[in-house]
């Protein structure tokens, strides 16, 4: 039987075969050549050039978490792309922002929001954020041979948990190693800038629209001292992507908000260059 | 070949009879389910849902099968080259060779795939009997058990444009038919059902109707109906 299904166009064996809900799973036993950690690594001589995503910041609020990110894709010392987005929705209740090799981790996403529809249409119902973000920990192991070649894909992962009622955020390495983040996370090229903004900004009382000024703040000060990290492009209305996920869901704020946020920041550091000041004691 | 179909058919009857409407702004799968873990009802991908009556096991690794051809396909080319079209014939190839092939039991399962289109005219529905055909439906079909009865019922009683509460009425007052003619009460809590809701901002257009939204939509009057009609987001997660 397994030998005419291609001519008879029928559901080839593995399809129906019962087992795991896992696409990935799926993936490995009928075309394996398809997941991105089974491709065979050619040996090369230096670093690869390719574009790199850079900054990705995020921090929770009660209720909800907020993950955000800056618009530059850098090439070496150029810059590859000015407004690609890096922040996306994995499902309902959780988004990933990626920093790292831009075509890669995209890819990485891809396969990360259809494992979850996948689990979720198969099982009828929906992966625990644990499981979710464990999932994903596998995800950047399985590129550890690209990463040792330089094309490394380090995510931040956001979500609400539905089963304990708050935001939550895990960061990772380049290795899969995953831990929980309390309060506030960055990760990218400059992740160093904005978690030190951040340090000295966030309170664990914020309210939603707070935590996305100083998500915006944070990036604002990231792109202020890392070269690879792009601030707001008044010019050409390219802001940072910011979304929100509460026990609503998933929600990116329009162009208009991210704009006006952005641009309310931009206001007030004409005045102010290094941005707000936290007190010394 | 007459003992396999008469086989197959039997299986079928068994099980209760489903039916999937068209109404004005997507597809309605209504059925009597006193399960509810067991879904007669399912998503595929973005616009396309299955239904199915016969052999639980039996379709429920048919309904496996579709979700990973159509994630497949998704992830291979795009999410827009995924179709009702496409599923329904790999369904009908997969139908059709079991049922031919001496070395398997053919299976007691028959299939409705539906696409909901971003207008009406591009809803498709197409049934799949457990021979290996497919049929076009237009409007309304039904599959199960009394499932010529009921269609006969709604193919008199169907008319285009319907609104969400009268469709689901619809649906229910043909399922409640018994097969001398005489009708009974199906209460809400053993209906199962789901819609195709071509105006959710989602990309993913399935959505199962539950609880207090159910009965709602179950007591609503003809005039209110057009107001119930479009399920607002709060009402989702009841």
């Amino acid at each position: 039987m397994e030998a005419n299904t291609r001519s008879t166009g029928r559901l080839p064996a593995a399809f129906l075969t019962p087992g795991s809900s896992s696409f990935m799973d799926f993936l490995t036993d009928h075309s394996p050549a398809m997941l991105p950690g089974n491709r065979p690594l050619p040996v090369v001589q230096g670093a690869i050039q390719a574009p790199h995503g850079t900054t990705i910041v995020a921090a929770s609020f009660p209720g909800g978490v907020v993950l955000a990110g800056d618009r530059r894709a850098t090439m070496g010392n150029m810059i590859a792309q000015r407004d690609i987005e890096k922040v996306f929705p994995a499902d309902e209740y959780s988004a990933v922002g990626i920093a790292g090799t831009a075509g890669l981790a995209v890819e990485m996403v891809k396969l990360f929001q259809l494992e979850l529809e996948h689990f979720e249409k198969v099982e009828g119902t929906t992966l625990s954020l644990e499981g979710k973000a464990n999932r994903l920990s596998t995800m950047i192991r399985g590129n550890l041979g690209m990463a040792m070649q330089g094309l490394a894909v380090v995510p931040l992962f956001a979500g609400y948990d539905v089963d304990r009622g708050r935001g939550r955020i895990f960061s990772y390495d380049v290795t899969g190693g995953r831990s929980e983040e309390l309060g506030y996370a960055a990760t990218g090229s400059g992740s160093i800038f904005a978690k030190g903004s951040m340090k000295k900004l966030f309170r664990s009382d914020l309210t939603e629209q707070e935590t996305t000024t100083l998500v915006v703040q944070a990036l604002y000060d990231a792109a202020d001292d890392d070269s690879a990290t792009g601030g707001p492009d008044v010019a050409r209305r390219i802001y940072p992507i910011v979304t929100v996920i509460t026990d609503e869901g998933f929600r990116r704020l329009s162009d208009a908000e991210s704009s006006e946020l952005a641009r309310s920041i931009i206001e007030r550091r004409l005045e102010q260059p290094d941005g707000p000041r936290a007190p010394l004691l | 070949m007459a003992d396999r179909a008469e086989y197959a058919r039997k299986g079928i009857a068994r099980g209760r009879s489903l039916v999937v409407l068209q109404y004005a702004d997507g597809i309605v799968f209504v059925g009597e389910n006193p399960s509810r873990a067991l879904h007669k009802f399912s998503e595929i991908y973005d616009r396309i849902g299955f239904a199915a009556a016969g052999k639980y096991n039996e379709y429920e690794n048919l309904r496996i099968g579709g979700v990973r051809y159509a994630d497949l396909r998704g992830y291979t080319y795009d999410r827009d080259d995924v179709t009702a079209r496409g599923l329904a014939n790999v369904y009908a190839q997969t139908l059709g060779t079991i049922f031919s092939s001496a070395a398997e039991k053919p299976y007691e399962v028959e299939l409705v795939v539906a696409e909901v289109g971003s207008e009406a005219e591009g809803d498709q529905i197409y049934r799949l009997p457990h021979d290996g055909s497919i049929v076009d439906e237009h409007g309304s079909v039904a599959v199960g058990g009394n499932a010529e009865q009921i269609s006969t019922f709604l193919d008199q009683e169907h008319r285009d444009g319907m609104t969400l509460a009268e469709a689901l009425k619809l649906a229910v007052q043909a399922l409640s038919r018994d097969t001398n003619g005489s009708e009974r009460e199906i209460p809400a809590e053993r209906l199962e059902v789901a819609v195709l809701d071509r105006t959710r901002p989602q990309q993913r257009k399935f959505k199962r109707i539950i609880g207090r939204q159910l009965s709602r939509l179950l007591a609503a009057d003809d005039a209110a109906s057009a107001k119930t009609d479009v399920p607002s987001d709060e009402e989702e997660d009841e």
